[in-house]
């Protein structure tokens, strides 16, 4: 392994991805992209199949090489450096452990290849695993654990040499609802003590959102938004990150008003004015789009005391889904159009709820609203 | 249930000629079908067999063939299964599927015919070989052999997990490290069981054996053979129950051996989902 | 990829595909040449593919091998018997064979192994001694005759051995496991929540057989069908264990030219027209395995 060299003082990047891109034939999987990666954070990648986080993954593994572009890591060009080489470790989404290799081994393996004293590893092995909490499991062969188990040795593999950056692929896939949950946290807390720099891939949303200090969106091979979970959920850069992030009503309209306190926008589609308290660029006339959360838009029966016309619909209930913890509410606005509402339930009881065929006023505050221009 | 009679059926036909091989080897009479039941069972052509030198000297032979035969076609077969399951599309690879499938199905005939015409064009060309025997028969059955361990590495290694591979490689192992720790380890019983098909096939083989042998080079087939294509004789059939009686016992020695792992593995499985609870 | 790491590769792929061009692509090549020479009595026994003449070299072509193979009817008659007799036993063979895979395939997982191996062990066993076994089966005083015999069934022995029956009995006994493992691997896969639906649709079991199972089994019967038919074709040990006097199958031709005849170039034509008309079922083979090796990938 070569001695890192010093990170220059203007450049904080730990990891830096610069326009890279990979084709296969004539497939073009990553295209073009750029991307910095701080020491200590955990990274995610997300996207849906085929959008590129895999092999952009396996790019900083070392398993495909660019097509064109760079890979630095903690200021190391990557790209003449084979799979073996990198300070790199990889949980693969299989988790591929040893079959023929004891939990010990298996966890040994990487260290073996380092020239360490026997002595030495052992006390590493031991150390990771207690760290894992797998402790009393070493001489277990990976067909006799559980998934939550290998899961877990797999982390210990990876981890055990102190990899600058770790990789992991879909790393709670392969887990059930209950246990994934239970993980996340542990995988956090892991992380934070041991101060390495993790990428993950998922497709999952959710994980992506408890897991990340922040989230790189993947579609069709390009990078279309970078941000903290909150920015991404709350300010998406395009329809694409609104409608992939959690669920979301969309209306097109064109700006009849912009100024510095804020936007109106005449939505013809739902027969209102959507005003949206904040700066756009964007010109009068041009067309855009509106996204509005449906956790942010109040529904109630009596009409509410807005200025007419503006970020209120009228329209019936035409679908109700009792979720447990919240309700989703399907209303048809009088355009025809369907609005999606959601509302916790917070107690239990209580006044009679809204039913369906009730005729009701759906509103939202200026704040809600996301305007969209691509 | 018509299909269940078809397979008693035809285990029946399998096994009928085998079990009557067996029972007429204790018979004494010299008319192999006739039941000589006032001298029988009587175990002398068992006692002939051990002293014809022929047979045991052609059996030999046969053993030292298959030996090398099959350990040169699983180093021959395991490096083209590596390559048609893991390269990818490299150039040659429809030259080498397709080298390593037709021997399976060619008629037998045609392979030791161009076999034994390639040793003499070599032998002519550059002197070598000097004439055909045990080193002609072997470099044939390595060919032939080849094709089924191909076969089964192929298909072995096709069905387990690349990332294997790709993690040890993370894990900073060097290419040929990852196979000797990694890739040999899972392929094993593959590779095992390639041995021994290849083994079979060679000690088996009569065709291609008569084309490429030579003087003083008789395998047992070939001593079988020519003994047989006259009429049957009650030593083969003693030498036939040997011969199924070893191979029986080494199948049934495998299979409980392998039952043996198999509880071993269901009761570690049981372990494992009661940690997870 | 890095330098090393491609000669290595370059090693892995080289030596297998070297040893088969040297031992199997160019002996082919070798015969369809001696295909093209005359017989003479010399060492080797065939006249050379180029002579020279006053130091210029000329290409020597005959086709007298392959026009003699046309003139004399024994030749044409053996192909079309060993075509003729390959068929009906790959035939009989899937008959026999299917109904056995099918059984395997829809038995108790734990019988399943047993029955396999049932199917399997024989061909562990010498291939020449079961042939062999059949001879002291179907004799005029073997046990099948004197069996009949003893129950009155007959009252003279039937000739069995030295038929066109009595090869394909050999040739349906030998090949039997061939036809069975690809069908079984095949049937093996098919979901049985298929024919579930079929019956839930209103298919009785046998047009459930007709329109679910067989259509998706092609590829076994496929499999098996040339895994028997191609190498039957060429089939040497059964035919002259078992087989008439009277027509010999073109495996036996072949190798009868070759050793009593020594007559090189009719042996090396004979070879080339058995594998002309075997170029299209090999082919398929290769085909389907490629499939079957490839597909899982």
């Amino acid at each position: 392994m070569s001695t890192p060299a010093p990170i220059p003082a203007a450049d904080p990047a730990y990891v830096r991805i610069a326009n890279v891109t990979k084709k296969f034939g004539d497939f073009t999987a990553v295209d073009n992209v750029s991307l910095d990666i701080q020491r200590g954070e955990i990274f995610c990648l997300l996207g849906g199949s085929g959008s590129g986080k895999t092999t952009l993954l396996r790019m900083l593994a070392g398993f495909e090489t660019p097509t064109s572009g760079s890979i630095r890591i903690d200021g190391t060009d990557m790209s003449t450096i084979p799979p073996y080489e990198r300070p790199v470790n990889m949980m693969f989404q299989s988790y591929a452990l040893f079959p023929h290799m004891s939990v010990e081994k298996n966890v040994a393996f990487g260290l073996e290849q380092e020239g360490l004293t026997r002595a030495e590893v052992a006390r590493k092995v031991a150390e990771i695993l207690d760290i894992v909490k797998m402790g009393g499991f070493g001489a277990r062969k990976p067909h006799q654990l559980s998934g939550g188990q290998r899961q877990r040795v797999a982390l210990a593999r990876a981890l055990v040499k102190r990899p600058k950056l770790l990789l992991l692929d879909e790393p709670l896939a392969a887990l059930d609802k209950k246990l994934r949950e239970h993980t996340q946290f542990e995988l956090i807390n892991i992380q934070q003590r041991m101060g390495v720099t993790f990428v993950v891939v998922t497709h999952d949303q959710e994980e992506a959102m408890t897991l990340g200090t922040r989230l790189g969106v993947m579609n069709h091979g390009r990078i279309v938004q970078v941000g903290s979970p909150s920015d991404i959920y709350e300010s998406p850069a395009n329809r694409f990150v609104a409608d992939f992030i959690g669920s979301v009503n969309m209306f097109e309209g064109q700006v009849s008003q912009e100024g510095p306190e804020g936007v109106r926008i005449s939505c013809a589609e739902v027969g209102t004015t959507v005003r949206a308290d904040r700066a756009v660029t964007c010109s009068r006339g041009a067309t855009v789009w509106t996204a509005i959360r449906p956790e942010k838009i109040t529904i109630r029966r009596s009409q509410p005391a807005a200025a007419a016309g503006e970020n209120v619909l009228r329209g019936t209930v035409r679908e109700i889904a009792y979720m447990g913890d919240l309700s989703i509410y399907l209303v048809q606005v009088e355009s025809g159009k369907m609005v999606r509402v959601t509302l916790p339930n917070t107690m239990r009881g209580g006044e009679r709820p809204i039913a369906r065929e009730e005729k009701v006023w759906l509103s939202w505050h200026g704040s809600s609203p996301v305007v969209l221009t691509e | 249930m018509f299909s269940r009679t078809m397979l008693v059926l035809g285990l029946i036909f399998l096994y009928v000629p085998i079990l009557s091989m067996i029972v007429f080897s204790f018979n004494n009479s010299r008319l192999v079908t006739v039941w000589d039941a006032a001298n029988s069972p009587t175990l002398k052509w068992y006692g002939a067999l051990a002293h014809n030198g022929q047979i045991l000297g052609a059996a030999w032979l046969s053993i030292r063939i298959a030996l090398v035969s099959a350990t040169f076609a699983v180093i021959l077969g395991t490096l083209a299964g590596m390559a048609l399951a893991r390269f990818g599309n490299f150039r040659g690879r429809t030259l080498l599927a397709g080298m390593t499938t037709a021997p399976i199905v060619m008629p037998e005939v045609i392979t030791g015919l161009s076999l034994l015409l390639l040793f003499v064009a070599l032998s002519q060309l550059i002197g070598w070989p000097r004439g055909v025997g045990a080193v002609t028969i072997t470099l044939a059955h390595i060919t032939f052999c080849m094709a089924y361990v191909t076969v089964v590495v192929q298909s072995r290694l096709t069905g387990f997990d690349e990332s294997l591979e790709e993690a040890a490689m993370d894990l900073g192992a060097r290419p040929l490290k990852v196979f000797f720790r990694i890739t040999l380890p899972l392929i094993l019983p593959a590779i095992a069981s390639g041995w021994l098909l290849a083994f079979t096939l060679s000690w088996d083989d009569l065709v291609i054996t008569q084309f490429v042998a030579g003087p003083g080079s008789s395998t047992l087939p070939m001593v079988i053979f020519s003994k047989v294509r006259f009429g049957v004789t009650p030593d083969v059939n003693a030498l036939a129950t040997i011969m199924v009686l070893l191979v029986a016992t080494g199948i049934a020695i495998s299979t409980v051996w392998m039952r043996l792992r198999e509880k071993r593995r269901a009761r570690d499985l049981q372990l494992a989902a009661a940690a997870n609870l | 990829m890095r330098l090393s790491q491609l000669a290595g590769r370059r090693l892995v792929a080289g030596i297998p595909i070297l040893w088969l061009i040297v031992l199997f692509m160019i002996p082919f090549l070798i015969v369809f040449r001696i295909s093209f020479s005359e017989v003479r009595l010399a060492i080797p026994p065939y006249t050379p593919l180029i002579t020279w003449h006053h130091g210029s070299p000329s290409l020597e072509v005959h086709w007298s091998a392959y026009k003699f193979l046309f003139t004399d009817s024994l030749y044409i008659s053996s192909y079309l018997y060993s075509l003729k007799v390959a068929a009906v036993s790959t035939l009989c063979c899937l008959l026999l064979g299917y109904p056995m895979a099918y059984a395997i395939a829809r038995a108790q997982p734990s019988v399943r192994s047993v029955l396999l191996m049932l199917i399997i062990l024989p061909f562990w066993t010498s291939f020449l001694l079961r042939v062999y076994a059949w001879i002291g089966l179907l004799k005029n005083n073997g046990v099948i005759n004197n069996v009949l015999l003893y129950l009155h069934v007959i009252k003279e022995p039937l000739a069995l051995l030295q038929t066109d029956f009595a090869v394909y009995i050999g040739i349906v006994y030998s090949y039997l496991p061939f036809m069975i493992l690809p069908l079984y691997a095949n049937l093996e896969k098919h979901d049985p929540a298929l024919l579930e639906a079929a019956a839930d649709l209103g298919a009785r079991p046998f047009t459930a057989f007709r329109r679910v199972t067989l259509p998706q089994s092609l590829p076994g019967i496929l499999a098996g069908s040339l895994l028997v038919f191609i190498p039957a074709v060429g089939e040497y040990v059964i035919p002259t264990l078992l087989g008439r006097t009277d027509q010999i199958m073109i495996g036996r031709v072949l190798s009868d030219e070759f050793f009593e005849n020594r007559d090189w170039p009719v042996a090396s034509a004979v070879a080339i027209l058995i594998l002309l008309i075997l170029v299209i079922p090999i082919m398929l083979f290769q085909r389907a395995q490629r499939r079957e090796l490839e597909g899982a990938s």
